[in-house]
């Protein structure tokens, strides 16, 4: 029942029954209701009606799929013909007039009885086994228990095989025959310029272009050899076959039917049918048909078939050149001119179907898609118009395909230029990333170091910069695991290169300071003083090539910039004291806390007892961390009253502290106590560097040092200053230790930021203080003057 | 959108040519003619042994109150001519850029269909559907 073949007069008239009895206008069920009703108008007896409905296949489906009423239809006819009603008599019966129906569709049937007698002379129409290779639908229809079905499956099992032979070989006898059969009746394909339209590898093997004319009486006459049988049998259901042309596209282009392929595709059809309505998908034995054929070209199946090649082998099917061209389109998914299996296997496909009459899609079905399993449901209708598979699954590329074939179709181009665009995406994401890493050439001792504080690098302080960063770095691995940053410095000083002495203790001091990065960063004053100190640490060279410290920076997040504030507040604050070393004013507050602190103190005239005192302090905190060791040199250099080697250390001491200041603030005491240490040095740097910024390492050392230090300066210098700096050591005195932010970035920074504001304000005040005061004094001057000028009698006549 | 494209071999014949107005398209086939001076005066000019992307899109070869034709031409001298229309909303460079490229795609893609012969006439239909989504939607 399969290879329904139908004329094309028969065609049309099955069709626009359908249509009528497709209700619901799903194209693939005709109601039942209608059906029936149609049946009875045939004036058939009931029980002849439920004969055709079983023959059909309705029965067994249940329900009238295109192919079953199809078939129906043409027993109908056959049943009016006064024949048995045997599938056989589907394809077999020839001139088979339309079935009636009494209803009204008389007038139609009785036109289209008209037209199709007239088409009697089709010949090949009701012999021909023109299994629309899509149409499967059918086939399965016409599976109806016939043995002929049984025989068809065997039969097909060997055409299977038999197709698969390569085109050139001649088909095994079966698929011999099989192919003069479907030679024949494609004989009477008008369209087809196959030269037989025969099965399918007859286009293929150009070496059978006569047999058309014999398959006729073979076919009719249904004597094939004993392979033949089946295919017999099979191709006595052609009308099974020809239902497959009932694809409505099928009917409009006319070619079809009865293509040859239509014996090899009646059998994929067949079984094919089993997925219902889907005229696109690939049976197995199809597959296997083309999977051999494939390999005739191209051995290895992951590989592919280039253009030319398959170019020849399709050309073979004698189908026109631009439809050759559309079927390429469709099935080279990824576009790179080769086929893969898959590709391939839809190209076949296609050739197929186009050969059996049906219309090629506009775009893949999704059966034909490229992908691992063959059998997949396709939406695929009767329709020819391609579902959207194409476009649906770009990426389906199945793995099958070889490495070489990108899984994208359409999309591959977009993809291309999207792709360049990624291309300088990713250059331009890397350029960014390293752009971030902008303390890269510190060398990150640990990775913490250089997460915890992110020290902005200052221009002016390069150097300073340079160690504090490094302290930071080292610092801030101390300071995360709640080691006072103190702890790191060691190794920052002496990347510092800092002058020998000031080695350990900047470093601490500055870790310490960067620990303590609470206190952010004092002020850029005396950071930057510090830094100029800390400059010349580098070559120690005294050289307050420091700029004035930039005012102070408020970074309170950055424990860094409030180390490199500190630093330069304590570089600043003893070249301050300096008068004018550091153009700040003494109110320039140490920032952030202790360095604050410092900051007075560092107006202060520092006194080297003050310094003594302080690093007297120093050495307490020393032992605490090796920051503090350094201190304690530095109370020896403090000691040592205001000198050179203060200054120096000072100044190294400074850039430790400036260095460590970055780090991140471990323990506000240790940074307190740097800060004295700092507080000190910078004092004893004040005296002893006249103008040289190199303030004791005070501004670097974590704001807690300063603190501290500056406690402790404070105390001592509280006598020795003036009430404003003493109020600012008060205040700054008053800035107990900070508490220690252990490790913990945040807190330190909102107590660095917290202590920062308090000394703002204190200087501020200071600052207001110190202003009025001028203004006394202003005053004052110009009193004196006026005094002066009065009482000197004509003295510049 | 544009209101014509065409698509000339190297030889300076048309491979494909497509108006959107089907009045007129004489003047539009006369234009692209006539902007084929355009365009190789502009290739002459590049005269660069190198030709990059960016010189590919040849711009806006020239302007008339009508319309505007911009010109693209591939490595191996295959050139697209696109006719906008002027009325339409000033089309971005960037735009016709894309306009071209997809149909640079397109074109590529009908070259690796073994069954093209180069310089046959284009009758492909995934071009036409390409080519129809670029064209001005004429009501």
């Amino acid at each position: 029942m399969e290879g329904l073949t139908l004329s094309e007069a028969e065609q049309r008239y099955y069709c626009d029954l359908f249509a009528y009895c497709d209700t619901e206008s799903t194209k693939k069920v005709a109601s039942n209701g209608r059906v029936l009703e149609l049946f009875r108008a045939a004036q058939l007896p009931n029980d002849v009606v439920m004969q055709i409905m079983e023959l059909c296949g309705a029965t067994r489906l249940g329900y009238f799929g295109r192919s079953q009423f199809y078939i129906a239809l043409k027993l109908v006819a056959v049943a009016q013909s006064g024949l048995p009603l045997r599938v056989e008599s589907l394809n077999t019966v020839k001139d088979l007039p339309l079935p009636r129906f009494v209803v009204s569709k008389n007038e139609q049937e009785s036109r289209h009885t008209a037209l199709y007698s007239s088409d009697a002379d089709n010949p090949a129409s009701y012999s021909g086994v023109i299994p629309p290779p899509p149409g499967r639908i059918q086939v399965k229809k016409g599976s109806v228990s016939h043995d002929a079905v049984q025989q068809r499956t065997s039969t097909d099992q060997q055409e299977s095989t038999s197709p698969v032979v390569s085109p050139q070989q001649s088909p095994p006898t079966s698929p011999h025959t099989w192919r003069k059969h479907s030679r024949h009746p494609s004989g009477g394909n008008n369209e087809r310029p196959l030269a037989g339209p025969g099965p399918f590898w007859a286009p293929f093997s150009e070496a059978q272009p006569g047999s058309s004319t014999s398959s006729d009486p073979i076919w009719s006459g249904h004597s094939p050899p004993p392979h033949q049988e089946n295919w017999v049998s099979f191709a006595d259901t052609p009308p099974t076959s020809a239902l497959l042309a009932m694809h409505p596209a099928s009917v409009q282009d006319q070619t079809t039917v009865r293509t040859v392929a239509s014996a090899t595709t009646t059998n994929e059809i067949r079984r094919q049918s089993s997925s219902y309505d889907d005229p696109w998908k690939i049976t197995d034995e199809q597959r296997q048909y083309y999977v051999n054929q494939f390999k005739t070209i191209q051995p290895d199946l992951n590989g592919f078939i280039p253009g030319s090649a398959a170019k020849e082998f399709f050309t073979k099917s004698k189908l026109p050149i631009l439809e050759l061209s559309h079927i390429w389109e469709l099935s080279d998914f990824d576009k790179d001119g080769a086929l893969t299996l898959d590709e391939f296997c839809a190209a076949f496909h296609l050739v197929v179907a186009r050969k059996n009459g049906y219309d090629l899609p506009e775009k893949l079905p999704e059966s034909l898609m490229p992908k691992l399993i063959d059998l997949e449901d396709s939406t695929e209708v009767g329709e020819q118009t391609g579902e959207v598979g194409y476009s649906s699954s770009p990426a389906e590329a199945p793995p099958s395909k070889s490495p070489s074939m990108p899984s994208l179709n359409q999309t591959w181009p977009e993809l291309n230029q999207s792709s360049e665009q990624w291309e300088t995406f990713s250059e331009r994401s890397s350029s960014s990333q390293t752009l971030t890493q902008f303390d890269s050439n510190i060398a990150p001792a640990d990775p913490d170091t250089a997460i915890v504080h992110p020290v902005p690098i200052r221009m002016t302080p390069s150097k300073i910069h340079m160690q504090e960063m490094e302290l930071k770095r080292t610092g801030s691995d101390h300071t995360n695991p709640t080691s006072p940053l103190l702890v790191k410095p060691p190794d920052l000083p002496e990347e510092n290169k800092m002058s020998s002495s000031v080695k350990y203790t900047p470093g601490n001091t500055v870790t310490d300071g960067y620990s303590s990065s609470d206190s952010y960063t004092s002020d850029p004053e005396q950071i930057g003083s510090s830094v100029t100190r800390q400059r010349s640490h580098s070559g120690t060279s005294p050289d307050n090539t420091a700029p004035p410290p930039p005012p102070p920076r408020p970074h309170p997040s950055h424990s860094r910039s409030s180390s490199l504030d500190m630093n330069r507040s304590f570089s600043v604050t003893p070249g301050q004291q300096q008068a004018g070393v550091v153009a700040y004013p003494p109110a320039v507050p140490p920032r952030p806390q202790p360095s604050q602190g410092a900051g007075p103190h560092v107006h202060r005239p520092v006194d080297a007892e003050g310094l003594i005192a302080h690093t007297s302090t120093s050495p307490q905190q020393i032992p605490e961390q090796p920051n503090f060791a350094d201190f304690s040199q530095f109370e020896v250099f403090a000691a040592s009253a205001v000198n050179k080697e203060e200054e120096d250390e000072i100044e190294t001491h400074s850039e430790v502290l400036q260095v460590e200041k970055p780090s991140d603030s471990a323990s506000s005491l240790r940074v307190a106590k740097a800060d004295g240490r700092v507080e000190e040095k910078s004092s004893a740097n004040v005296p002893s560097s006249a103008g040289k910024g190199t303030t004791p390492l005070a501004p670097p050392p974590k704001p807690i040092r300063r603190r501290l230090k500056s406690e402790d300066e404070l105390r001592p210098e509280a006598e020795e200053h003036t009430q404003k700096t003493g109020v600012i050591a008060a205040v700054l005195a008053s800035q107990p230790s900070i508490p220690r932010s252990v490790g913990k970035d945040k807190k330190a920074i909102q107590a660095s930021i917290r202590r920062n504001k308090e000394t703002n304000t204190v200087l501020a005040r200071l600052n207001s203080e110190l202003q009025q005061q001028l203004k006394d004094v202003l005053e004052e001057r110009i009193s004196l003057e006026v005094q002066l000028e009065q009482l000197r009698p004509f003295s510049h006549l | 959108m544009a209101v014509c494209v065409a698509v000339i071999a190297k030889e300076n014949y048309p491979l494909y040519i497509r108006s959107v107005p089907t009045e007129n398209e004489l003047k539009f086939h006369y234009t692209v003619h006539t902007s084929l001076d355009v365009v190789d005066e502009k290739i002459s000019a590049m005269g660069k042994a190198l030709v990059d992307q960016r010189e590919l899109y040849l711009g806006l070869l020239y302007p008339t109150e009508d319309y505007k034709v911009y010109g693209y031409v591939t490595n191996s001298k295959v050139k697209f001519v696109m006719v906008v229309d002027s009325s339409n909303t000033a089309l971005r460079d960037n735009e016709i850029r894309s306009m071209f490229r997809k149909l640079h795609n397109s074109y590529t893609d009908i070259m690796c269909n073994p069954f093209y012969n180069p310089g046959d006439r284009i009758h492909s239909r995934a071009f036409d559907n390409m080519v129809n989504s670029m064209m001005m939607q004429v009501c």
